[in-house]
């Protein structure tokens, strides 16, 4: 259980996704211009990434590591499809991307009108290919183990682009050299945000 | 055909996998072989690395083969374990098995009639993983030379465990006291000793902005060996080599 | 303003690519190879294809490495999606350019661990990242679906060139002044660190990757005011 609390605690803060690895970068930039939108596409990320990461973690599991089809037949046991795990990971992403939004649409309407649009933009969000590529690297023991990275990688996302958006809509009022509006502000800010989220770094729980 | 039907749709999409997995499996089985030996000659360029030997990638099968006279699977009485290879051996897997089952490779070699153990080390750093080897001269005791390698620590602080000159830090130094007791060696940011010139003190300089990795490194040191006490004791007192 | 531009040479392109008479280098087509580098380029100004590139840039090898990757990724990609352009059924479009980019993206790591083992590792998950890339799947949307083959290679060239140019320029500050070396060569010479100079520890960490790109895109819109952003 502690192991879970810190494994939690640590992919929101220590190895926060933006913080730490400019995961998701693009639609961090792109979509924190006002709070309620980032909130929306925060919450989706979310969602996929605790979707995405234990079907992939199975994946990896049960079809793509070295030995991973023994438990099918034992002549399996020397087959190593990790060189598809690529095509395999994006391939779940898109497809659960589609059907989360197919099944939002058709029991949670209010839910799709919230992050409805959203939804599409993120099978190509690197933060959740990448959560599950460190899911793969990380070689968790089990499945709570990935749907907990999962999750908190997303809580991690969301915090990142609702402090960004916050900060954004009040440095309109703000004075920027003209230069440096928009865009750059925006990646000195988030350089600053990171190096306070760096003060996260070895903490052990 | 209509470019929209479900027919059409279907047949591109039943073409373009098979096109796809084909081409994919065949590079990657034409690859494998070359990508393995990779794995395996950087694994054999490590060990050489902590008896002495720095070579080039290509020519480290050879040099292994040269002077790396005995693997040896030990279990955790220190006993030998016939059936296994002891190359084969990840760590990785190894240490995710009950205790019991674990199996603990050690690599003997010989260099000019000198013989070394060479002990394969795994553990945490910031980030993640942290590996190596730890090679000690005949005494069971003085560091001969070690070499260290990680997944994801920082680039340029924690790295840095992998260059040379971190590593010279460990030449000489011991890894039990007087007593014979196991003591490891202690990655310090207050060393008193900061040029390294003491090696009996257990304690090398550890790297600015890097201290985590650091500790990792001692951790790792000292834990891996613990397992080999049974097999680094046999026979001889740890005491009786310090006179 | 400059969507405007892009709008412009795209249709124009579009209208030539019946008669291909043109020479292989006009004055066109060498504008789809320059312009990505500063009024179009694709990190600074259409903000695209951030995530995947700043986490490597530490030193120089490894984003050479990783902009060369791209540029692979990208011009194969481009090409094969603008060859099958008139073939792609039209609601499965997204995941085919997903599927060609991603075995693109396989051979070059599979080729990078069998020939090129320790920049493989250092790279380690940031080649896999390529996928989603957006500046790979952005354009072979908006450009290499309805352009000639030629141009579209031309296209991928120049945004991967582009990006690796950003890149290349991030790496080589946080190399030179957080190590002082450049491409793992020591150019600082010693005698500057017997007078007390230090390596820039600072400049390592992945924050200052942040602040360098936004100090670039500070001086490439103080020189050039079309981009800047009106609030």
């Amino acid at each position: 259980m502690e192991s879970y609390l810190n494994l939690f605690v640590k992919s929101i803060f220590v190895e926060n996704m933006i913080f730490a690895y400019f995961l998701g970068m693009c639609s961090y930039l792109a979509v924190s211009k006002t709070v309620k939108t980032a909130v929306g596409l925060g919450f989706a990320v979310i969602f996929v990434l605790a979707i995405t990461v234990p079907i992939n973690f199975l994946l990896d599991t049960y079809l793509l590591r070295p030995g991973a089809l023994s438990w099918f037949d034992k002549s399996y046991a020397n087959l190593d499809l990790s060189f598809l795990s690529f095509i395999m990971f994006i391939a779940v992403i898109a497809s659960m991307v589609q059907l989360v939004e197919m099944v939002v649409e058709k029991f949670a309407p209010a839910l799709y009108g919230a992050l409805g649009i959203f939804l599409p933009l993120i099978a190509v969000n690197c933060a959740i290919l990448g959560g599950s590529l460190f899911m793969q690297q990380k070689d968790f023991s089990g499945i709570a183990e990935s749907a907990i990275y999962g999750l908190g990688s997303g809580v991690g996302w969301l915090l990142a682009i609702l402090a960004i958006a916050a900060i954004r809509e009040k440095i309109t009022y703000s004075n920027v050299p003209a230069p440096l509006r928009g865009l750059g502000i925006t990646f000195i800010i988030t350089g600053l945000m990171a190096l306070g989220f760096m003060s996260f770094m070895g903490i052990k729980i | 055909m209509n470019r929209d039907s479900n027919a059409y749709t279907f047949l591109f999409a039943t073409l373009m996998v098979l096109v796809v997995a084909s081409s994919l499996a065949f590079t990657a089985s034409s690859l494998k072989e070359l990508q393995i030996s990779n794995v395996r000659k950087e694994k054999m360029q490590n060990i050489l690395a902590t008896i002495g030997i720095e070579t080039e990638r290509e020519a480290a099968e050879v040099l292994y083969n040269k002077y790396i006279t005995e693997e040896l699977t030990l279990k955790e009485d220190g006993s030998l374990d016939p059936d296994i290879n002891a190359f084969d051996i990840k760590l990785n897997n190894e240490l995710r098995k009950n205790y019991s089952d674990q199996r603990f490779p050690i690599y003997v070699a010989v260099v000019e009639e000198e013989k070394y153990y060479v002990i394969p080390l795994r553990g945490k750093g910031l980030w993640d993983a942290i590996w190596g080897y730890i090679a000690l001269e005949e005494d069971k005791n003085t560091i001969k030379g070690a070499v260290f390698d990680h997944k994801g620590e920082t680039a340029g602080l924690g790295a840095e465990i992998t260059q040379q000159w971190f590593r010279n830090r460990f030449l000489g130094e011991k890894v039990f006291d007087l007593q014979g007791n196991l003591i490891g060696i202690n990655v310090s940011k207050t060393n008193n000793d900061p040029k390294n010139l003491d090696k009996d003190d257990h304690e090398v300089d550890a790297i600015s902005g890097a201290t985590i990795t650091g500790d990792g490194v001692t951790e790792m040191i000292k834990e891996r060996l613990t397992h080999y006490l049974p097999y680094l004791k046999q026979g001889k007192s740890i005491v009786a080599l310090y006179n | 303003m400059k969507n405007k531009k892009r709008l412009k040479t795209e249709t124009t392109s579009i209208f030539f690519v019946s008669k291909d008479q043109e020479p292989l280098l006009s004055k066109k087509n060498r504008k789809l190879l320059t312009d990505p580098m500063d009024d179009n380029n694709p990190i600074t100004v259409q903000v695209l294809g951030i995530c995947s590139a700043l986490a490597i840039t530490v030193q120089l090898k490894p984003a050479l490495v990783m902009s060369i990757s791209v540029m692979a990724v990208m011009a194969a990609s481009n090409v094969i999606i603008s060859l099958l352009r008139n073939l792609i059924p039209n609601r499965i479009r997204i995941i085919v350019q997903l599927v060609v980019v991603a075995s693109m993206v396989i051979l070059v790591d599979q080729i990078l661990r069998a020939f090129a083992y320790d920049v493989s590792k250092e790279l380690s998950i940031f080649i896999g990242l390529i996928i989603t890339n957006c500046i790979v799947m952005g354009r072979l949307e908006a450009f290499a679906l309805g352009n000639g083959v030629w141009k579209s290679f031309l296209d991928g060239v120049g945004n991967a060139a582009g990006y690796g140019f950003i890149l290349i320029l991030v790496a080589f500050f946080r190399e030179l002044f957080g190590s002082g070396k450049l491409f793992g060569y020591q150019v600082i010479p010693e005698s500057i660190y017997e007078m007390g100079y230090v390596n820039n520890g600072l400049m390592l960490l992945s924050p200052m990757a942040l602040i360098t790109v936004g100090l670039i895109i500070w001086i490439q819109r103080y020189r050039n005011r079309i981009l800047i952003e009106k609030n």
